[in-house]
């Protein structure tokens, strides 16, 4: 472990330097915040140095994308985080984008070009997976998740929202892991509750929490791991599993930890 | 006296159009109440989409088993329906027939027996629907009551009563062919042969009587159906087209832009617009929806294209675990309210007299709440309607017109705006992560 001393360049540092990297990496509220996922955050830092991927994070000046804020309603808000956003990352001239949430992703993605902040964005889903394919990630004989059964949940905002099927499924097969679907997967893959801005208040009056819905389902398939993309969904499956006790038995893991945990990194 | 049928066929036809363009009309003014939104990009894309999704029937083929019994009749609906130009032009020019001397009696036979197995093929997909409606009781048609339940039973007997009438017709037409030469030949026909012992014993002037009834009440019924449609959810026959074409395009998860905010916004910071040369900006419309009229008139298009299958609502998360939202009630309610809006807009009363759409009477805020913004029901509708935007533009009037938001959702608006994330750390802490990378595991 101690051999490699990772690094996370921020862009102010690089741009002191008169340096700019090939991707910036949006880390997110969670990533940043949610002790849960400062680990996802961790783990993809490291497979970013590990594969000697030229990358910068915002650190301190990166700010919430708007998204829950517009999803309930503030537009306001909404505009404002997005246009000060858009004013960070075009003084860095960032070009590319990498995160490991689906909602940052999203509205990055979809949301800021009519702000006029144009980059390409990408989730470190589909990220991982070109690392794969291209030969720099390669899980020589697989890792402790070889021949261990994992389901993927979707995230709405990557599936639905914007078509990503295949990357997280393909990065879970890199992994030489059995991939077991959920009967609702894929276009008809089930919310893990959070989505919407739910993350941020209890759920209305209902006969079931969402996340329990949806856990039972992963439950169902007879994974040991349920694979996530997405803090929110992390969130919400991790809680799942407490509320069924089980989580001894089945874990539940984001895509670059999944990586980072084959690669022993 | 020989006129006398030409000119009742021509004055119940005119009574039908009459009604029927004046229903057209009400409806097309209804949803022009909407807000303006741009759905004339990418030509090519919304006429494959309408080509593959409202023709094709894309979408419906999730499920196989009502997909093929919605196909049966959706094929005898389109196909059915040449026979009834044969129906106006006899019906005209006081002809009996008029297309078997033209198609000789080999390819009308065939013809007729293509419509006959189409009707016999609706009969039995009706059939089968009313026992799932009713019998199965499929759980997506549970939440029906009242008059919802009322409308997709009658529409399905209806048809059913229809394709009887198409067959007595055939069955008697047949008879009489051998016992009267004003019948023209046509050979025989499969499905309605069936049906000859049932009427053999009868006399010529009956049998006359049941054919010509059987005539008149399929032509007057078609045409009655069709006024009824306009009042019905089964108006998505003619409505899934247009609503398909002017589905939005793109990423499910894009929401759309204020641009009155972004105006706003634009010089708060003062990044400067160009536009405005100092001056204050044009008196903002309302933000977001308080009621139908708020809405954009795709929307309202969704709502009268709703034939309430409730696809949407078996797949919401929210109304799976016992949630009171539910993404058909969204479209019905809407349908409801814009219908009511026009009405009162035609009695000269005020448009929005009545509750509007969110209130009690129609879509509470507890409904508006649970949405998850999953898009389920955005990819489960067969013919693209959004539930999703009608929800999202509600949430914008409660946040920033009413400030009636979730009081959690208030702290998460202020912990963005003070700490830039939507939980209460102080911006500082953002990068702390980064102490953790080098740490032994």
């Amino acid at each position: 472990m101690s051999d490699i001393s990772y690094k996370v360049p921020t862009m102010q540092e690089m741009s002191a330097k008169g340096e700019s990297p090939e991707v910036l990496f949006w880390v997110g509220c969670a990533g940043s915040f949610d002790d849960r996922y400062k680990a996802v955050t961790v783990a993809f830092t490291k497979i970013l140095n590990k594969v000697g991927i030229n990358f910068a994070v915002l650190g301190p000046e990166e700010s919430c994308t708007g998204d829950p804020a517009r999803r309930a309603g503030n537009e306001f808000l909404f505009q404002m985080q997005a246009m000060s956003n858009i004013q960070v990352l075009d003084g860095y001239n960032v070009k590319k984008i990498v995160t490991a949430c689906p909602h940052c992703f999203n509205t990055l993605k979809n949301e800021y070009p009519e702000l006029g902040g144009n980059y390409e964005v990408i989730h470190h889903s589909t990220f991982l997976q070109q690392l794969i394919n291209d030969g720099k990630i390669t899980l020589k004989g697989g890792g402790e998740f070889k021949g261990k059964k994992i389901t993927f949940h979707d995230s709405c905002y990557l599936g639905r929202a914007n078509g990503v099927y295949e990357a997280p499924r393909d990065v879970i097969r890199a992994l030489d892991a059995e991939l077991v679907e959920m009967k609702r997967c894929k276009t008809k893959g089930l919310c893990c509750g959070a989505g919407g801005a739910q993350m941020f208040k209890d759920a209305e009056p209902g006969t079931k929490e969402v996340n329990v819905e949806r856990t039972e389902e992963a439950l169902n398939t007879g994974a040991e791991v349920i694979a996530a993309g997405c803090p929110f969904c992390m969130t919400m499956m991790s809680d799942g599993v407490k509320n069924k006790e089980k989580e001894n038995s089945v874990k539940v893991f984001d895509l670059a930890e999944l990586i980072a945990k084959s690669e022993g990194l | 006296m020989e006129y006398i049928s030409q000119i009742a066929f021509l004055l119940v036809l005119a009574v039908a159009t009459y009604f029927i363009t004046k229903r057209v009309g009400t409806i097309k003014n209804n949803i022009q109440l909407g807000r303006d939104t741009d759905r004339s990009d990418q030509k090519g894309r919304r006429w494959k989409n309408t080509f593959l999704i409202a023709f094709g029937q894309k979408k419906m083929f999730k499920k196989f088993i009502p997909a093929f019994l919605h196909l049966l009749i959706y094929a005898g609906f389109l196909i059915i329906n040449l026979e009834v130009l044969e129906f106006i032009i006899d019906g005209i020019a006081g002809t009996h027939r008029i297309f078997a001397p033209i198609l000789g009696s080999t390819y009308y036979s065939a013809a007729i027996n293509i419509f006959e197995f189409l009707a016999v093929a609706v009969l039995f997909s009706c059939v089968v629907f009313l026992i799932r409606r009713n019998v199965i009781r499929v759980n997506r048609f549970k939440a029906l009551k009242g008059w919802p339940w009322l409308d997709a039973n009658l529409i399905l007997i209806i048809e059913i009563v229809l394709m009887i009438a198409i067959l007595t017709m055939n069955a008697t037409d047949q008879l009489l062919q051998g016992r009267d030469d004003h019948y023209v030949q046509t050979g025989a026909f499969f499905f309605s042969g069936f049906l000859i012992p049932l009427f053999e014993n009868m006399s010529v002037g009956t049998l006359i009587f049941i054919e010509r009834f059987a005539w008149w009440f399929h032509i007057i019924g078609i045409l009655g159906f069709t006024i009824y449609i306009t009042y019905s959810k089964h108006l998505h026959i003619f409505m899934a087209f247009p609503n398909t074409y002017f589905a939005r395009l793109g990423p499910k998860g894009r929401m759309n832009n204020m641009e009155d905010v972004t105006t706003e916004v634009k010089s708060m910071l003062g990044i400067d617009t160009g536009a405005t040369n100092g001056e204050p900006p044009a008196e903002v419309a309302r933000l977001g929806a308080k009621d139908a009229t708020d809405l954009t008139w795709a929307d309202l298009m969704g709502a009268y294209s709703c034939t309430e299958c409730g696809r949407c609502t078996a797949e919401c998360p929210a109304n799976i675990t016992g949630k009171k939202l539910s993404p058909r009630k969204i479209m019905m309610d809407t349908r409801d309210r814009i219908s009511e809006i026009g009405e009162n807009i035609k009695k000269g009363k005020t448009a929005e007299e009545g509750s509007p759409l969110f209130s009690e009477q129609y879509i509470t805020d507890e409904e508006i709440n649970a949405c998850t913004s999953c898009n389920a029901c955005v990819e489960a509708c067969p013919i693209n309607i959004n539930p999703l935007d009608i929800i999202l533009q509600r949430r914008r009037f409660m946040a920033m017109e009413e400030s009636s938001s979730p009081q959690s959702w208030n702290s998460m608006f202020q912990n963005i705006e003070t700490n830039f994330a939507p939980w209460k750390f102080p911006p500082s802490d953002r990068f702390n992560w980064a102490n953790k990378l080098n740490e032994e595991k």
